[in-house]
């Protein structure tokens, strides 16, 4: 621990020689930095994964093809997909865990610092390959963000290559900055900070940089069989030479299911720490929250399958892995429940992170329970590939993991920043965001059970009235979101000086510190009692 | 301080790359085991011992060429009743349509998937790669029985054949095995 309480580094907090404008940036060790940084990036990739949407939404406005072609409409679905959820919820949430994980712990910085600086500059350079990829003869990837075989081997195109090593740099990224979680909160601890006097968000990302380890190198394995499928004469995917297509959907989903928990847990997290501060209560079940989690990550291996139900599985498959898939609404149920039982008979006050906080239990929730009637298995067979798989993990991904980064941004933009942001433009921007996040997707619901299917860019006139709906909503809520970003470009600007305790219901380490939070932070550990 | 648990992170994320490797060859065990999936063996049969004669299957045939395969393969029977553990024979006719010599690959699909254990073949076009002229047309015979233990409840059972084009393939590994030079970098590219 002697690194750590060096008394050099004592008295002059802020600067000491180092590199000045974009050279701070670029070389900078500091856990602050790097989380801003990856803020920033998320907050990017969501606003050019966004624009995707919105051309999405635009060809869909109107039955017939008006806009684009049918290869670009492909493309900007899977390159939508790729970008939201590598691009932006995922770099978002590393993002938080930078700034956060060390000041809730009482640690100076991220164990392994410079390890924290690759794995965020490695990030630009691999979404730079998929974006270009998209103005190269032949367009970037139109396979879905699943790349199923043999879409992306037999019938892609050769800038296919340039989508894999996107890929396998991505997953790089990801695996060193949950590498640095897991070593962070194992070893920098504070003294007397015990295991279970973890914050929430610091257990939730704990378990969430363990699935990330587990299965990230297995989609860097997946996306590696298809690149020497595709030009190396393999034939992992081709039954012609051996293969199986339907094993790549098994190698997929083994990482894709886990993928999805990756990027909830640690909005669980967030919602455990907003929910008792603006409810003046402490965090009912604190213990079953952590045990929930963790039930949840080891049962998000044993359920894959549940995507592939129409693959033509045996029925005994079929019924354990719909049986497994029901089994995980029992702790996310007791998540919600906790939540809920937090807030019941408290003192709640309804700030901007509270308002995302209660919009993201309700929400999530109904996401939940559309996801528990996909798992019925009989019933998939209906909703398979419809617009209602699209309702459901966008109310699960937009107003779950989307909303739970909203509210953690306002939550702590005041320690980020030392300001405190307009509320009044953030309360325009929760009430628009909400009220168009459900025009936008609760349709889907509609128009998918009455059969339209995803991926698609045109549709049979019965849907156009529901469909011109939809874009309505998905406009409405595209345009709110750059609201969001001029209240953070505002509230980095100036406004009101934040105190130290932003938020008079907070608990927790980070609160101690003044507001901004200075440099550099628990230089000497704080005692945790 | 930090160096053993980072260790032991690395070497659980190299080997949950390698994990990804072995579920290749599990796939693979997982469904002969189960005789999930639906695919029969590719290897010779032997002949069956005894037949039953007091049950009777049916076997129908299908083919379907993959995606710009240039190929037609149809049974000359669309449907045989059999009895378990006779031997049968089939006879396909079969014709390379494009004017190029083209190599064919049949992968033979057993459904219901579970009976792809139970059904054993003999001789079938399926085992090689068939080379074919330009508008050639050839005659191909599958021999095969239908095993006594095949479960009761299966009464009918359909054999489908997918064609594959692997010209190019197999052009590659007789391009390799005929040059001492490894020089197939150049001839992968094309």
């Amino acid at each position: 621990m002697s690194s750590i309480v060096n008394p050099h580094d004592h008295g002059h907090d802020d600067h000491h020689g180092a590199p000045s404008g974009f050279k701070r940036w670029l070389f900078t060790t500091n856990h602050k930095d790097i989380g801003s940084l990856y803020l920033i990036f998320a907050l990017a990739m969501f606003i050019i994964g966004g624009a995707m949407a919105m051309v999405i939404r635009a060809e869909l406005f109107q039955p017939g093809l008006q806009l684009v072609d049918p290869h670009f409409f492909n493309q900007m679905t899977t390159v939508h997909g790729l970008i939201m959820v590598f691009g932006a919820v995922m770099p978002a949430f590393t993002g938080l865990a930078n700034w956060m994980i060390p000041m809730m712990i009482g640690a100076p910085d991220m164990a392994l610092p410079r390890m924290n600086n690759w794995s965020f500059w490695i990030l630009p350079f691999a979404f730079a390959m998929l974006l270009f990829s998209l103005f190269m003869e032949g367009g970037g990837p139109a396979f879905g963000w699943t790349f199923y075989a043999p879409l992306s081997t037999t019938y892609s195109n050769d800038n296919t290559a340039l989508f894999v090593f996107a890929v396998h740099i991505m997953g790089i990224s990801s695996i060193m900055g949950a590498i640095n979680v897991v070593v962070t909160i194992v070893n920098l601890r504070a003294p007397g900070m015990t295991w279970m006097k973890l914050p929430l968000f610091v257990w939730t990302w704990l378990i969430t940089a363990f699935l990330l380890i587990a299965v990230m190198p297995v989609l860097a394995g997946a996306v590696t069989m298809v690149l020497t499928d595709k030009y190396f004469g393999t034939s992992f995917f081709d039954a012609a030479g051996g293969g199986d297509p339907v094993m790549f959907q098994h190698i997929f989903w083994f990482f894709g299911h886990p993928e999805v928990y990756i990027m909830i847990l640690p909005a669980f997290g967030v919602i455990s720490t907003i929910v008792p501060t603006f409810s003046h209560k402490k965090l009912f079940g604190y213990a079953s929250m952590v045990y929930a989690t963790a039930s949840i990550a080891l049962l998000s291996f044993v359920v894959w399958a549940h995507h592939m139900f129409t693959t033509g599985m045996p029925l005994a498959g079929e019924l354990f892995f719909m049986y497994a898939t029901m089994l995980i609404s029992v702790p996310t149920g007791v998540k919600v429940f906790n939540w809920v039982a937090t807030m019941w008979r408290g003192a709640i006050s309804f700030e901007v992170p509270m308002l995302f906080s209660i919009a993201f239990i309700v929400l999530f929730t109904l996401g939940g329970f559309s996801g528990l009637m996909l798992a019925i298995t009989p019933a998939d067979f209906q909703y398979h590939d419809t617009y209602f798989v699209v309702a459901h993990f966008h109310y699960v991904l937009v107003t779950g993991a989307v909303f739970s980064i909203m509210a953690a941004a306002y939550y702590w933009l005041p320690k980020w920043t030392g300001h405190m942001f307009n509320e009044t433009l953030a309360k325009w921007h929760f009430w628009l965001s909400l009220i168009s996040v459900n025009v936008l997707f609760f349709p889907m619901h509609f128009v998918g059970l009455a059969g339209m299917p995803r991926r698609i860019p045109d549709y049979a006139l019965q849907f156009a009235d529901f469909n011109a709906i939809i874009s309505i909503g998905g406009f409405a809520f595209g345009l709110s979101q750059l609201l969001f970003v001029y209240v953070v470009y505002r509230c980095v600007k100036g406004g009101d000086a934040a105190p130290a305790k932003v938020w008079d219901g907070a608990e927790g380490l980070e609160w101690e510190v003044p507001s901004p939070a200075p440099y550099h932070t628990f230089s000497t550990p704080p005692e945790i009692k | 301080m930090h160096s053993a648990l980072l260790k032991k992170l690395i070497i659980a994320c190299l080997a949950m790359f390698a994990f990804a490797f072995a579920l290749v060859p599990l796939y693979d065990v997982f469904c002969q085991v189960t005789g999930l999936n639906g695919k029969p063996s590719l290897e010779v049969a032997k002949a069956s011992s005894r037949v039953d004669e007091n049950r009777l299957v049916d076997v129908s045939f299908t083919t379907h060429a993959q995606q710009g395969a240039p190929f037609d393969v149809s049974a000359e029977q669309f449907k045989v009743t059999v009895k378990p553990g006779e031997v049968t024979k089939v006879a396909f006719s079969a014709a390379n349509l494009s004017q190029q010599a083209r190599v064919m690959q049949a992968i033979p699909s057993v459904s219901p998937g579970i009976a792809s254990k139970y059904l054993h073949k003999m001789a079938c076009f399926c085992f090689n790669q068939q080379p074919m002229k330009a508008g050639e047309k050839q005659d191909f015979e599958l021999m095969f029985y239908v095993d006594t233990a095949l479960p009761s409840e299966i009464e009918e059972l359909t054999l489908s054949y997918t064609l594959f084009d692997i010209t190019e393939q197999s052009q590659q590994v007789a391009l390799e095995a005929s040059q001492d030079e490894p020089t197939s970098m150049e001839t992968s590219d094309e």
